[in-house]
């Protein structure tokens, strides 16, 4: 792939981009979040057919218009979500698209057949006539591996493949990709764990803010180079960041897990334990996957009771089983999805920015639209909001003016503790900065928050502290004169920060 | 939505509720110009017209909350069934007063709508299946109570012959009219129920909920909404709107059918849906189901009133529902 572009409505999100795979190489695309590199799979996948540049395979330029295409010609590609149909057999998932049939009847038998011999090939020994659902999900991906190969895939794309796998089948992933190197097959591989990327890189690709950074053998880039062609970036703007004195502790957590899927599955955040003084800022540090999300939504009773732990605020233990206990508790949860989770865009401004304090300013049940409406302009005023009248439908508003509302929703309930999940996602630059404003304001205030945000000089420039997370367990905790983007990055990896001189804690 | 009219009339048009005021205002004007030998100008017509439309309407009350919290209720036809057989025994065979019978049908009402909230709310089943399955229960429930027969002022003696008892005292009250005849009183306990569900849905914070929830049930869950609980509030609303729609039903036709409000689920729905409300939950009003009420129950009577047969009234009806929701959604971009 050579001078690949792409823009989303205007915005440059992939420039002059290149890669080049080799048969039997693993080729690992690195980069932080947003760096583009989903961008530029689904790209070659044939997701998005409206690019510029060439893709060239076999020294044959290609143009992928849609998935079917991309795989006819030899590309697949491994999705983090994986693209099987549960209820379907494993036979019928690995000929899904593509079924051997004559006259448009399907040959069941000879699917069957072709699929225990195409598993085998991996060493996989399944009855597949079994529904896939049955299977654990590290069988499922290698049966995912199995049906690109026997499509005759030559490029084999990886998207973060191990995320959703324990030890053990992570090995047995890393034997069946040494296996596919020798059939020739030419991979590519997300990654964002540094022990990963060390075991299997032969060349690593390294892409930032849409641009390629550049392109080295594996021996090339040891951890601490990787980390900085991550980074690289100039911090080009100072945020003003007014310091506090740390008041009394307001939020202690002893050994905290979160089993979202319920209290008998797998936890996604383990045994994490932290606290927040009033006026401080303690930022999360992670990857996708860090679990961070989870932590904020585990502690704010968006599980339910599904968490274990001790939660203290301001020094008194609490159970927080659902948001209405978290709020009247004084805990407050910006959501990282504000369109999904965080508003009612169907409703009014108004109705938004009360909808969480409803049961306080509507005494008796009776709701009382002066009064709504005086607290809704109080706080949507305080956030400068810009908008034509309060009874606006949010949906109708900008990016930052819906984050505005989503604000003023909480600010509404006088929080104690603020959760901040990428409060400044998807916004321009003129409503980031007054949320950093805000949050300034906040924490003058005695509002203790802890803010999660995916962008590495937003993480540096507000927080006090740094609480890094990698797969649910802290794995490091900076000062904020200690906190580097190259220690935080390989923390968040899961490199034992050792590359750095530090004397900062190391959890483990 | 950015309609830059400036013409004050045509940008009221562009709202729903205008929307839905001039399919009404069109029907009307159908009635106008075929008034059927001139009955259209008679009061009696319009009397007659809102009176059958009343039932509908009443059941379409609770509809609109469900729907708005973005469910829907198909046992309502079944439980009018179920709360006119149970009136119809306790008035008239257990002679019981309408000061015990009407709270005893409200009671079976709410406990239905309970069941049926709890099913879709709490243990998460969809709404269409836990309704669905609420109208068939409340059939079978209509028929074991009734042993399967009207429950009429016929009652029959233990040696198999027949005696006949008077008609409760509220059901000619219910069936009666007022203002020298000019108004049912079904049609004013029509009123009632939609400045009930009215005072509940605009001026309740369980209203604001609702409207939440259908908009977004996870950032309603988050924002501390009572989710099950409004919900389940919806369902149980429904059902009580569905008994007061069977204690007319049963002092209407001075008996309780188990057969009775087949397909009157369906009619609710319609009503709610030609008035603008969102199927998809979150927009809509009671304001407009009103207006969807009076749309369908006065098409119904010109239509009668010109004597078309019952075959095409349900056609024509069919066409038109497609058509004021197929123009709701072209203006709604």
């Amino acid at each position: 792939m050579s001078a690949i572009s792409k823009q989303f409505d205007g915005n440059q999100v992939l420039q002059d981009v290149q890669l080049e795979v080799h048969e039997g190489h693993v080729h690992i695309l690195a980069g932080e979040n947003g760096a583009g590199k989903s961008t530029l799979i689904k790209i070659l996948a044939g997701i998005y057919s409206d690019y510029e540049g060439r893709i060239e395979i076999s020294g044959k330029e290609v143009r992928p218009q849609s998935p079917l295409e991309a795989s006819a010609l030899g590309i697949a590609v491994i999705h983090q979500e994986l693209s099987l149909v549960g209820p379907m057999s494993v036979a019928d998932n690995m000929f899904l698209g593509h079924p051997l049939a004559r006259g448009g009847f399907v040959q069941k038998t000879k699917q069957e057949a072709g699929a225990a011999k195409s598993l085998g090939l991996l060493g996989l020994d399944l009855d597949v006539r079994q529904p896939i659902e049955q299977f654990p999900i590290g069988v499922r991906q290698m049966i995912e591996i199995a049906k690109a190969l026997h499509q005759n895939a030559r490029i084999i794309v990886m998207d973060e493949p191990t995320s959703a796998l324990n030890a053990p089948e992570a090995e047995k992933l890393f034997a069946l990709i040494q296996s596919l190197k020798q059939r020739g097959c030419g991979i590519i591989y997300i990654s964002h764990k540094m022990e990963e990327i060390e075991r299997l890189a032969d060349r690593i690709t390294v892409l930032r803010d849409g641009q390629w950074i550049g392109t080295a053998p594996a021996a090339e880039l040891p951890p601490p180079k990787l980390i900085q062609w991550m980074i690289g970036r100039e911090i080009s703007e100072q945020f003003p960041r007014h310091s506090q004195h740390p008041g009394s502790e307001r939020l202690r957590l002893e050994n905290f897990s979160v089993f979202p899927e319920g209290i008998s599955r797998r936890p996604v955040v383990r045994d994490i334990s932290l606290s927040v003084h009033a006026g401080e800022i303690v930022g999360i540090g992670g990857l996708q996957g860090s679990g961070a999300s989870e932590l904020f939504l585990g502690l704010f009773g968006g599980y339910g009771a599904s968490v274990r732990g001790n939660l203290h605020l301001d020094g008194n233990e609490v159970h927080l089983n659902s948001p209405k206990q978290a709020i009247t508790n004084g805990v407050a949860l910006l959501t990282n999805d504000r369109k999904a989770t965080g508003l009612v865009l169907s409703q009014s401004i108004t109705a938004n920015a009360t909808l969480a304090d409803l049961f306080r300013l509507s005494p008796w049940g009776w709701r009382r639209p002066v009064r709504e409406q005086a607290a809704a302009q109080t706080t949507t005023g305080l956030l400068h909001l810009r908008a034509a009248s309060l009874g606006m439908e949010v949906g109708a508003l900008s990016g930052g003016n819906q984050q505005k509302v989503a604000l003023a929703k909480w600010l509404q309930t006088r929080p104690k503790l603020l959760l901040l999940d990428e409060p400044t996602r998807g916004i321009d630059i003129g409503a980031k900065r007054e949320i950093y404003q805000q949050m300034n304001e906040w924490i003058a205030q005695g509002i203790a928050i802890l803010l999660i945000t995916s962008e590495m000089p937003e993480l540096l420039m507000l927080s006090d502290r740094i609480i890094v997370l990698h797969r649910g367990v802290v794995s490091a905790e900076f000062s904020r004169e200690q906190a580097t983007p190259e220690v935080v990055l390989a923390a968040a990896m899961g490199n034992k920060p050792s590359l750095a001189d530090g004397n900062h804690k190391v959890y483990e | 939505m950015s309609d830059k009219s400036k013409n004050p009339l045509l940008r009221a048009f562009a709202s729903p509720a205008g929307r839905a005021f001039l399919a009404l205002l069109l029907v009307l004007l159908l009635g106008v110009i075929f008034n059927g030998d001139s009955a259209f100008f008679k009061i009696g017509t319009h009397r007659d017209a809102l009176r059958q439309a009343s039932v509908y309407g009443i059941l379409a009350c609770g509809m609109t909350l469900v729907i708005i919290s973005g469910g829907i209720d198909l046992a309502v036809g079944s439980l009018l069934a179920l709360t006119a057989v149970c009136c119809a025994k306790m008035a008239i065979h257990w002679n019981w007063s309408g000061w015990l019978t009407v709270p005893a049908c409200l009671l079976v009402g709410a406990l239905c709508g309970s069941v049926s909230g709890f099913i879709t709310a709490r243990l998460r089943i969809q709404p269409f299946i836990a309704t669905l399955s609420m109208m068939v229960l409340a059939r079978g429930l209509a028929k074991y109570v009734s042993g399967g027969m009207k429950v009429s002022t016929a009652i029959m003696n233990p040696d198999g012959t027949y005696r006949y008892v008077d008609v409760p005292h509220f059901f000619r009250l219910v069936d009666s009219r007022i203002l020298g005849g000019n108004l049912s009183v079904v049609t004013l306990i029509f009123a009632a129920c939609v400045a009930l569900a009215w005072l509940l849905m605009a001026k309740h914070r369980w209203g604001s909920y609702l409207y939440a929830i259908g908009g977004n049930e996870e950032a309603s869950r988050l924002s501390g909404v009572p989710v099950v609980a409004a919900k389940m509030m919806a369902y149980v609303f429904s059902g009580i709107f569905a008994a007061v729609a069977g204690i007319c039903q049963a002092a209407q036709e001075q008996q309780g059918d188990p057969e009775a409000g087949a397909g009157y689920e369906l009619m609710a729905i319609a009503m709610v849906v030609i008035g603008g409300t969102s199927l998809m939950g979150g927009r809509g009003g009671i304001g407009l189901t009103l207006l969807g009420v009076l749309t369908i129950g006065y098409l119904d009577k010109i239509l009668s009133i010109n004597a078309v047969p019952e075959a095409g009234r349900l056609m024509l009806t069919g066409i038109i529902i497609v058509v004021a929701v197929l123009t709701q959604r072209r203006k709604r971009t």
